[in-house]
């Protein structure tokens, strides 16, 4: 199995350690891990803020870096629900056929890591260890796009010395939505302020989701408290061993 | 002679209440600084949502449900024009009258002159959203016919002077206290002594309308339903002031948007087991009203039906848009919305808030009348998981948003955001324009402090004013890849 990361543009400018993490844990796992270096932007800011035309040459860019492999991986919910559930449409939209017909193709090799390990690899505990008290967040797009479920609360349980905490009210969105949290600051803020009360309520050390873009609002929510709770991906947790720590 | 056709028309401006007085985020900004409403919403949405949910799950096949109720309502839209025909025809053979409305405009004036011809200067009004769309009461008002809302709710509102800010529950920003306090000031021959105790303001707002049903001699109501094979006309209600209008005046007239139509018993089975559950999460609807055209010597012996388009036709025209003339009216993604949750009705400007108001209203109008209405939604997508007839609202608010841009492209206006997203775009299209994009972003790290940056130019600053970014990282991960050993294949 040719397996690429799809490491996102967010995580490869922003957060590079859930991409390394991703490798890390794949690699762990007895997967050659390839990293298509032409890759981009899925463009999903600029479908989900109106931009559909812009977005085109995104979709295609992105169908063509990864068309030759057999499955490609993110850490990156709402970047799978992307491609899985816009791409075709902004193809189709465009008038081009072949090109819908393709990225509905690479639709179904597309995979959001936590789906990735339990339904294609069928691994629940990858090996990890991870001795904090930890509470998830399910991103909206991993949970309402996706449908990934419990699959990285199952990942999460499988984790050694790990403290996992219920997160009260969890499937409240923490108020990212893109360019949301810019166009709607106050709204979002306030959405915002109920998420970091229910994490601070739980007493976690950690808050960890499997969107770079969602903990990047929450953790900055929870800077600016000075609340000393740190935001981690998913990967990461899932790659920590008792000689590495993220 | 040639001429072009510029699409169905919409929703027309100085009438009714589709638009806004500001964009959502500067309404809901105010709406935000509330506390009482913030309190008051947060309480009713989470009661209601969980009372939904317990009623959903009793039943199995919840989901078979749902999905029948979406296909009946594409089979009916996608044939709307002959359904309606039936309709009135099956009206108009049981001795009713029907009567078209292409707008706001027209359906006021038609009954307007409807009641003026029954004499009456006062009439009774059961709950509906179709009335409130197109400012009827007011309309009413100045013709001199007092409208009189005989929901309980509804009755807070007109007496409060204020406007509804949810479809089921329109007083839902008020609590008792405030409730009290409006009953007092406004209600002519109140008890002084009224509490807020729940029972004693239901019985005070009983007194109040009981004389108000026994003298009526118009009435004027929505409808939830109309079944076209036989004509007969559905209002859902719990309160039973909507079986008092619906039975007890002379004269009823109902104003129906034609999107109301069933084609038959059977489909109306179905929406009467969704509607409730997903509303107010009971099983059954209390008191569920149905009367086909007139019956001698029993209820209203004069009823008239108004048919109202009001930008209907405009939204049937756009495939990606039309579902949401599926919606009915149930409310069930106001109560989940963390959007609506803490901004309220008021905040949408419309009398359709929420997600299912964030793309109605706009479809309704045009865009550029409601052009903020679909960004207010952080596309959570918790409401198109509640919806009883499945409108996938996320995918809509997304489709709004591209019809909006475009329009703003065609107005030749450029946007610093049209810039900004169009050199994004560009950047990203290359993979050599990208790493370069990416060394540019690492300059970031000239603004952080202890790898955070506080404090941003605008747009940016509506991030940094409530929330830090954390400064960009030393290296990329696509800098890092490149360091591993042998990679050169990869």
């Amino acid at each position: 199995m040719r397996v690429a990361l799809f490491a996102t543009c967010l995580a490869d400018a922003m957060f590079p350690h859930a991409a390394r993490a991703t490798v890390t844990l794949l690699e762990r796992l007895g997967h050659d891990v390839a990293f298509p270096a032409a890759q981009t932007c899925c463009g999903q800011m600029h479908i989900n803020t109106g931009y559909r035309r812009q977005a085109r040459n995104l979709v295609r860019h992105h169908t063509d870096v990864f068309e030759a492999y057999d499955a490609i991986v993110a850490p990156s919910g709402s970047c799978v629900g992307s491609v899985r559930h816009q791409h075709t449409a902004i193809a189709r939209d465009a008038g081009d056929q072949r090109l819908a017909a393709r990225a509905a193709q690479l639709a179904t090799r597309t995979w959001e890591l936590s789906e990735f390990l339990i339904d294609v690899l069928g691994v629940e505990d990858v090996g990890a260890h991870f001795p904090h008290r930890v509470t998830y967040h399910p991103t909206c797009h991993s949970l309402r796009m996706l449908r990934v479920g419990d699959k990285p609360l199952r990942l999460l349980r499988a984790v050694r010395g790990i403290d996992l905490v219920e997160l009260p009210a969890a499937e409240q969105c923490c108020g990212f939505g893109g360019t949301f949290a810019l166009k709607n600051a106050d709204t979002s803020a306030a959405m915002l302020a109920d998420k970091t009360g229910h994490i601070l309520a739980t007493g976690a050390a950690v808050v960890t989701a499997g969107d770079a873009s969602c903990l990047m609002h929450i953790g900055g929510g929870l800077s600016r408290l000075e609340s000393g709770v740190r935001p981690l991906h998913l990967a990461e947790i899932l790659a920590a061993t008792d000689r590495s720590r993220p | 002679m040639t001429s072009t056709f510029l699409g169905m028309p919409h929703a027309p401006r100085g009438v009714g209440q589709l638009r806004g007085d500001e964009p959502f985020p500067a309404a809901a900004h105010k709406a935000l600084a509330d506390r009482q409403l913030r309190r008051n919403l947060g309480h009713a949405t989470a009661t209601i949502r969980g009372k939904r949910a317990r009623a959903v799950a009793e039943l199995a096949d919840w989901e078979q449900l749902r999905q029948a109720g979406e296909a009946i309502k594409a089979a009916t839209m996608a044939r709307l024009d002959e359904h309606l025909l039936s309709l009135e025809a099956a009206v108009t053979a049981r001795g009713g009258h029907v009567h078209w409305a292409r707008d706001a405009v027209e359906a006021n004036r038609i009954v307007t002159d409807l009641v003026r011809a029954t004499g009456a200067t006062e009439v009774v009004k059961v709950k509906s959203m179709a009335t409130q769309e197109i400012g009827l009461n007011e309309a009413l008002a100045a013709a001199g016919i007092t409208a009189v809302e005989t929901d309980l709710a509804e009755l807070i509102v007109q007496l409060g002077h204020d406007k509804p800010s949810h479809i089921l529950v329109p007083a839902i920003h008020r609590n008792r206290t405030e409730i009290r306090d409006i009953f007092l000031r406004h209600m002519p021959g109140v008890d002084p002594d009224l509490t807020d105790e729940p029972r004693r303001l239901a019985m005070a707002a009983r007194a109040h309308l009981r004389a108000k049903f026994l003298t009526a001699k118009v009435a004027v109501s929505g409808a939830n339903f109309a079944v076209a094979e036989t004509g007969t006309v559905t209002v859902v209600e719990s309160e039973g002031n909507g079986r008092m209008c619906l039975t007890l005046p002379d004269t009823l007239i109902t104003v129906m948007g034609i999107e109301k139509v069933v084609p038959t018993w059977t489909d109306l089975e179905v929406f009467l087991q969704l509607l409730p559950r997903s509303s107010t999460g009971e099983r059954m609807n209390p008191y569920t009203s149905t009367w086909t055209g007139v019956t001698a010597g029993d209820g209203p012996q004069e009823f008239h039906l108004v048919l109202l388009d009001n930008g209907r036709t405009a939204v049937l025209a756009d495939s990606a848009g039309r579902s949401a003339l599926h919606c009915i009216r149930c409310s069930a993604c106001l109560n989940v919305c963390p959007v609506y949750e803490r901004t309220g009705g008021h905040a949408y400007g419309s009398v359709y808030p929420g997600p299912i108001g964030a793309i109605l209203s706009p479809q309704l109008t045009g865009i550029e009348d409601n052009a903020s209405l679909p960004y207010a939604s952080s596309l959570c997508g918790a409401c198109y998981d509640v919806c009883p007839v499945r409108i996938d609202i996320p995918s809509i608010l997304v489709h709004l948003r591209g019809e909006h841009v475009e329009a703003r492209e065609r107005g030749l206006l450029p946007s610093a955001e049209g810039l900004a997203m169009a050199v994004a775009a560009w950047a990203m299209a290359a993979p050599r324009r990208f790493r370069f994009a990416e060394r540019l972003l690492r300059l970031g790290r000239l603004l952080g402090r202890s790898g955070r940056i506080r404090r941003l130019p605008p747009p940016l600053s509506a991030w940094t004013a409530a929330r830090d970014l954390p400064a960009p990282p030393a290296q990329t991960f696509r800098q890092w890849w490149r360091t591993r050993p042998g990679d050169g294949t990869r």
